[in-house]
């Protein structure tokens, strides 16, 4: 029964560190703040993760989010200078704010439908009754390292092909940031040099 | 033990977290903060992923949470890198500035 009451704090703190995290990304005028709230959302999805026994994917959460694509947005705006608020008061285009407003209360409302519309078929576990599926080796569950185990076990058998083209696609998108920023010389200075 | 709070709470959550990162990707005209934004949607996705990995017990969604990370970042790098170029050349330029492909 604790436990239970244990998990629900710990949802509603998630998802209120993640939710405010968003709002945060989306009305602080600077985007230095902005960023900040985007790792504050990052952690809560985080912890969502480990609520639900996702315990490799909260820790590459934490890495490759938190650690590695929010210091490159920071790096961005600091090596950018683009660290000055921006006025959010004046509207760029005249309606698009209730547009967009209409816009995302309904995408929320559709998915929420979906989900209450689809019920029991989302599938309610129980605590105490693991899942049964053919994808899940149930010896493991009580592991520690099921979760690690079970995940290396289906990507490098079921996606190994998926899982080398990433390397691959790693591999273009470093070399092609490269050519892109590079600063080229231009033609006149290569003709005087 | 697995979690006694519903797996359909996870995607209501989820969802309301992609209606934000929409909206904010509609609104902003800072490159940076839409770039964000849509860190905020592939998130949420991600979040309800691992949530119907973990009610349906297939470890596949988790699989597919883990390449989407993989793409990400390979996007956010590829992005910003766009951003930079572009930012170089015309400092302070907003998403609503850059229209010289338009017709």
């Amino acid at each position: 029964m604790n436990t239970t009451i244990l998990e629900y704090v710990v949802f509603f703190a998630a998802s209120v560190m993640m939710l405010g995290g968003a709002l945060g990304v989306i009305l602080f005028r600077n985007p230095v703040h902005a960023a900040l709230g985007l790792i504050l959302t990052l952690f809560g999805v985080a912890v969502h993760y480990v609520s639900q026994e996702a315990h490799f994917l909260a820790a590459v959460q934490i890495i490759v989010y938190a650690g590695a694509i929010v210091v490159l947005f920071l790096f961005v705006i600091m090596l950018l200078g683009v660290d000055k608020a921006s006025d959010l008061s004046i509207e760029p285009i005249p309606i698009q704010r209730p547009l967009a407003a209409i816009m995302a209360v309904g995408l929320f409302g559709l998915v929420a439908a979906a989900v209450v519309k689809a019920g029991d078929s989302i599938g309610t576990i129980t605590a105490g009754t693991p899942a049964q599926a053919p994808g899940i080796d149930v010896a493991t569950l009580d592991n520690n390292d099921s979760n690690i185990q079970q995940l290396a076990q289906n990507l490098y058998t079921d996606h190994l092909l998926a899982f080398e083209l990433t390397s691959v696609l790693l591999i273009v998108a470093v070399a092609g940031t490269v050519l892109l920023t590079r600063k080229w010389p231009k033609a006149s200075e290569t003709d005087a040099a | 033990m697995i979690a006694a709070v519903e797996p359909s709470w996870y995607l209501v959550v989820a969802a309301l977290l992609f209606s934000i990162g929409a909206f904010g990707l509609l609104v902003r005209r800072n490159p940076l903060v839409m770039f964000m934004c849509i860190e905020l949607m592939l998130n949420a996705a991600n979040l309800t992923f691992v949530a119907l990995a973990t009610s349906l017990g297939d470890i596949n969604g988790q699989t597919a949470v883990f390449f989407v990370m993989v793409v990400a970042a390979a996007e956010v790098v590829v992005g910003l890198g766009i951003l930079v170029s572009i930012l170089r050349r015309r400092p302070g330029a907003t998403a609503d500035d850059l229209a010289e492909l338009k017709g």
